[in-house]
């Protein structure tokens, strides 16, 4: 694939990266002004349909991935299909954990600074939580193992 | 040296030619991009599992930031790299001047993306709208909002430092070029530069709609 020399030194001419740019600065006011406007579902569609748009008129033309060796622009898809397959996979544990635990809301700590401020009246609030804690199965789960080492 | 008069300057000894020697260092360069691509992907996993617990949260949070800001950032992006791509042109064409003045424009905007993204950190800090058990703000509405600041500050910090880092290696090349070490027939370093700040773009084609526009 590389033995022709020319080939290698592939010089593009200067209107590919002037029109690439302008596209790409077009796209940009598109998806800004389409930020305005409520399509639902389908605003995280069009953002990101954009975005990819974009990002593959960057990859193809300007890093030159539709010119050069092929082998590049696999590696290229391999790591987004990678990075695809992690966040996916991942998805199907933190969508599905209501399907054990009672509390899906609280997978984290809340130990931000405005939930610890003003504790006289977050005092409902928080032995709230508390108590909500109580219920859980993994506070059994531990009180029990409490038990067993007394 | 001691391969003969044939091998020119730049051609180490361990390649049998130049044409394997660029290729090699291509093919190390997009192997470096997959593992930049899979370091924000931790991120963007943040993001995506984050975003799917709190999904009004997400909503109300974004509008905190400054989408015609973030906007104008990138502009400034594309347009350098724009500018380091015509930068490669230049230095194939065997033009130095030129592309010494593109490179040196790609730098400059770069520090204007890092002015503006300070003048952004800036009025957070001022707010309190800052990551985890930092996080003081109290007008936003929902469950958990330090947590949007997490993703924010974590996504934009990394691409940030990509950014510095980005300064420093167009710089280096900009100075190679002035002492004379590139032509036409071997640029290699200013090319791999070059992929390297189109990511960066191309992240940042990514994290504008996803922290500014989302709504």
């Amino acid at each position: 694939m590389t033995s022709d020399k020319s080939h290698d030194t592939h010089i593009l001419p200067l209107k590919v990266y002037l029109g690439v740019a302008a596209a790409l600065l077009f796209l940009t006011a598109v998806t800004v002004a389409v930020s305005y406007v409520d399509f639902g579902p389908f605003n995280m569609v069009i953002a990101m349909g954009i975005a990819a748009t974009k990002a593959t008129l960057v990859a193809l033309i300007f890093m030159h991935l539709f010119y050069d060796d092929k082998l590049y622009l696999t590696i290229f898809i391999m790591s987004i299909l990678m990075l695809a397959i992690f966040i996916v996979i991942t998805l199907f544990d933190t969508l599905r954990r209501g399907d054990i635990y009672e509390q899906v809301g609280k997978p984290y700590k809340q130990d931000a600074q405005i939930y610890q401020t003003a504790p006289a009246d977050s005092g409902a609030a928080g032995h709230g939580v508390e108590a909500a804690g109580d219920t859980t199965v993994s506070d059994s789960g531990s009180s029990h193992s409490e038990n067993s080492g007394h | 040296m001691s391969h003969g008069g044939d091998r020119p300057a730049f051609l180490q000894h361990h390649f049998s030619d130049a044409e394997q020697q660029r290729e090699s260092a291509k093919l190390g360069m997009w192997i470096f991009l997959l593992t930049e691509i899979l370091l924000f992907g931790g991120l963007f996993g943040f993001y995506v599992f984050f975003r799917a617990w709190n999904p009004e949260m997400f909503i109300n949070a974004h509008e905190h930031l400054n989408r015609v800001l973030g906007g104008i950032n990138t502009v400034v992006l594309i347009v350098s790299s724009l500018t380091i791509a015509l930068a490669i042109r230049s230095i194939q064409l065997n033009e130095k001047k030129k592309t010494m003045w593109f490179l040196a424009t790609t730098i400059l905007l770069a520090v204007v993306f890092l002015v503006i993204k300070y003048f952004e950190y800036e009025h957070k800090f001022h707010l309190g709208q800052l990551p985890g058990q930092f996080y003081t703000y109290t007008g936003i509405e929902g469950t958990n909002p330090h947590i949007f600041f997490s993703v924010y500050f974590a996504m934009t910090g990394l691409h940030g430092l990509h950014v510095i880092f980005g300064i420093l290696a167009i710089g280096w090349v900009l100075w190679r070029t002035k002492k004379g070490e590139f032509s036409a027939e071997y640029h290699t370093p200013v090319e791999m530069v070059g992929l390297y700040w189109h990511l960066v773009d191309i992240i940042w084609i990514f994290l504008f709609p996803l922290l500014y526009l989302i709504g």
